[in-house]
């Protein structure tokens, strides 16, 4: 529709602003690291950017994981209501659930 | 015969009713009343009954002899009561949440298990305990098959199946326990001979240890929208609160705890059905309070208890979010959602302090709760265990603090124009979203209740930049990720995980060996029947001529011998007379 109202994340410059205040918090956050004081209870703590490298580096190697257990653990979507359809001698109808509280 | 039974209430009735009966008088209110009254008693039952708990000294206040053994239904301490007011929160909430819902069913069995939740916090013996742990079983079961839909009605069963299964593990367990220790007492047990083991895996089965953990992703998304609110508070919390009387300091129970906060999130990266998504965040937020009480020192047990108490919240709040999109939507994959901030704004801002809640923002509850397990896995010496919380820190952020709020608020729009939910939804969502934020703000209230005093401060300038960098360069990594079209996409799916056993490999493993049984025995038969023609054959060969045995035309010599025969006999019989 043209007449659609334009939405805050409409404007693809908003999505940037919110990207560049987030890469601001990172560059903040880094810096601080060399100048606040830490009480460490291990020294793993006390290396240079442990927390930020750790954190991306976490995240990073787990959405690669997940992506890859896609290959082997994925099958489509009424896969277990096919089998229990088989057992039951019929097929499932009401898969969708949909309904809600009546 | 004299009564075996012997009753003797310890503490006069009037002085202490016990948590669970209040909510099971309102259950049977609620089941005679309609609309409005209705309504107005079931909000009203959780705030009686925690001003009452709330006046509650500690101590056993019932108790009575069962055949050799002391039964105590009714005992107060402050781990007990740390998740009874917690309870009561979540079921005021869950109360309120669904007010809008007109159906009988639902409202009787959400009352019955609140009720159960307490009656099982509060059980002093074992005995109890499991009435109260087969309870939960059966009452929840029906705010999953209130869905009224093939799909919730199979999950249920399965998840009932699971439930009571742990029941009656627990009932042999404290059996031996009775004939081990010659009481029933629920106090420290520990991993020590049959008893001790028996329990140890009832409890993990409701707890969702690895392997056991697929009734809980299988049955809560199907369950109905109000339903799966109810359920996330109880059943698992009642076990973090047995394994934290039972088993404190089992070593065990780190390992155990660590892996379940690590391969959940995993499964939540790729996981479409976003309710599905926050069950397996439940299991591994679950498996921080586990964490703590394998480690068993004060600041722990402090960590895991307030863990249980903050997680009821934030991951109700979450689930409460989930539902309003399911409830205005009826959509619920995340491959169907998206751009709903547009015209659910209060909804997406209530979603996003979940979210940040359940990550462990500075400032938001899940910060000043989950820090604690995190000090004591370090301070224990249990360097690899704290690295793996770490992970799952990150890893919760991504899948429950970015994931959710992202597919259903934000990504691409779906072009689903619908409203924030009915007000009593809202509100509902509200009072939760203030809890997470006073309880992050203000912790010290929280902290006055927890079992322990440890002095604990999470607001030090060391924990709150680690968590701070931790957290935000996960959103980095997100980010980075979706720019570089990296990220899995939301696809329709199914992701194979332990319910494979039994939901596909049992069932056509069974179904196979029927199958070859019943060919194998009619190829049985068949050879058989054949064998006896073939025998039949032959004899008839044999005896089935003209002067055979089995011959039908007989020839005329024989039978005038047959009759000289019979004569031959009259007249014998005649010389006998």
């Amino acid at each position: 529709m043209e007449n659609e109202k334009q939405y805050l994340f409409d404007n693809p410059n908003n999505v940037k602003r919110v990207l560049y205040v987030l890469y601001g918090c990172c560059v903040l956050l880094f810096v601080l690291d060399f100048v606040i004081h830490r009480h460490v209870l291990h020294s793993w703590e006390s290396l240079w950017g442990f927390y930020p490298v750790y954190g991306f580096v976490g995240c990073v190697i787990l959405v690669l994981v997940a992506k890859w257990m896609r290959t082997f653990l994925m099958r489509s979507e009424d896969y277990y209501d096919e089998g229990e359809a088989d057992i039951n001698g019929k097929h499932s109808a009401d898969s969708g659930g949909h309904d809600v509280d009546a | 015969m004299e009564s075996i039974v012997q009753i003797q209430v310890a503490t006069m009735w009037t002085l202490e009713v016990p948590p669970f009966l209040p909510f099971f008088i309102g259950a049977l209110i609620a089941a005679v009343t309609r609309g409005t009254l209705r309504g107005a008693i079931m909000v009203a039952i959780p705030v009686v009954s925690a001003l009452h708990l709330w006046m509650v000294p500690e101590g056993v206040h019932l108790q009575f002899a069962f055949f050799d053994y002391q039964l105590t239904p009714y005992r107060v301490d402050k781990l007990s009561l740390m998740f009874g007011y917690v309870f009561h929160i979540a079921a005021f909430i869950a109360i309120i949440y669904s007010l809008h819902v007109r159906d009988t069913l639902q409202q009787v069995a959400a009352l019955m298990y609140a009720g159960s939740g307490l009656g099982a916090v509060f059980a002093g013996d074992l005995l109890t305990l499991f009435v109260f742990w087969e309870f939960l079983a059966f009452t929840s079961v029906f705010l999953i098959w209130a869905r009224r839909t093939r799909r919730s009605y199979q999950a249920g069963m399965r998840y009932l199946i699971i439930q009571v299964l742990s029941g009656v593990i627990l009932l042999i367990g404290a059996l031996f326990y009775a004939a081990e220790n010659g009481t029933l007492e629920f106090g420290f047990i520990g991993l020590t001979g049959i008893a001790g083991w028996l329990i140890f895996i009832a409890f993990g089965i409701k707890c969702a240890f690895p392997f056991a953990h697929n009734w809980l992703t299988d049955a809560y998304p199907e369950a109905t929208v109000t339903g799966t609110v109810i359920l996330s508070a109880f059943t698992t919390k009642v076990a973090v609160y047995s394994l934290a009387r039972a088993y404190p300091g089992t070593e065990l129970l780190v390992y155990i705890g660590a892996a379940m906060t690590c391969f959940p999130i995993f499964f939540a990266v790729i996981e479409n059905d976003l309710r599905r998504v926050l069950a397996y965040s439940l299991i591994n937020q679950v498996g921080f309070m586990v964490v703590g009480v394998g480690i068993g020192t004060a600041l722990a047990i402090n960590g895991a208890v307030s863990h249980a108490f903050n997680d009821v919240i934030f991951k109700g709040l979450l689930f409460m979010t989930m539902g309003a999109v399911l409830h205005m939507t009826g959509r619920m994959n995340g491959s169907d959602l998206g751009g709903l901030y547009k015209t659910m704004p209060k909804t997406t801002v209530l979603c996003i302090v979940g979210a940040a809640s359940i990550s462990a923002f500075p400032l938001f509850s899940g910060f000043v709760s989950k820090s604690m397990v995190m000090s004591a896995a370090l301070e224990n010496g249990y360097d690899w265990i704290w690295l793996m919380l770490l992970f799952a820190s990150a890893g919760v952020f991504h899948h429950a603090g970015i994931k959710i709020p992202y597919f259903a608020f934000f990504a691409h729009d779906s072009g689903l124009r619908v409203s924030d939910p009915p007000n009593n939804m809202l509100l509902a969502m509200l009072i939760a979203a203030v809890l997470c934020i006073g309880i992050g703000v203000y912790p010290a209230a929280l902290y006055s209740l927890l079992p322990y005093d440890t002095g604990y401060n999470p607001y030090d300038a060391t924990h709150v930049l680690a968590q701070t960098q931790l957290l935000f360069f996960s959103a980095l990594a997100f980010v980075w990720l979706n720019l570089k079209g990296m990220y899995p996409p939301e696809l329709h799916s199914t992701n194979l995980d332990v319910e494979w056993f039994y939901r596909r490999l049992f069932p056509v493993a069974i179904q196979s060996l029927f199958a070859t049984t019943w060919k194998l025995d009619g190829a049985l038969r068949r050879a058989f029947v054949l064998r006896l023609h073939q025998c039949l054959h032959y004899l008839s060969g044999i005896y089935h001529v003209p002067t055979g045995l089995l011959t039908s035309s007989r020839p005329a010599g024989s039978m005038a011998m047959w009759v000289a025969i019979f004569l031959a006999g009259y007249l014998f019989l005649s010389f006998i007379n």
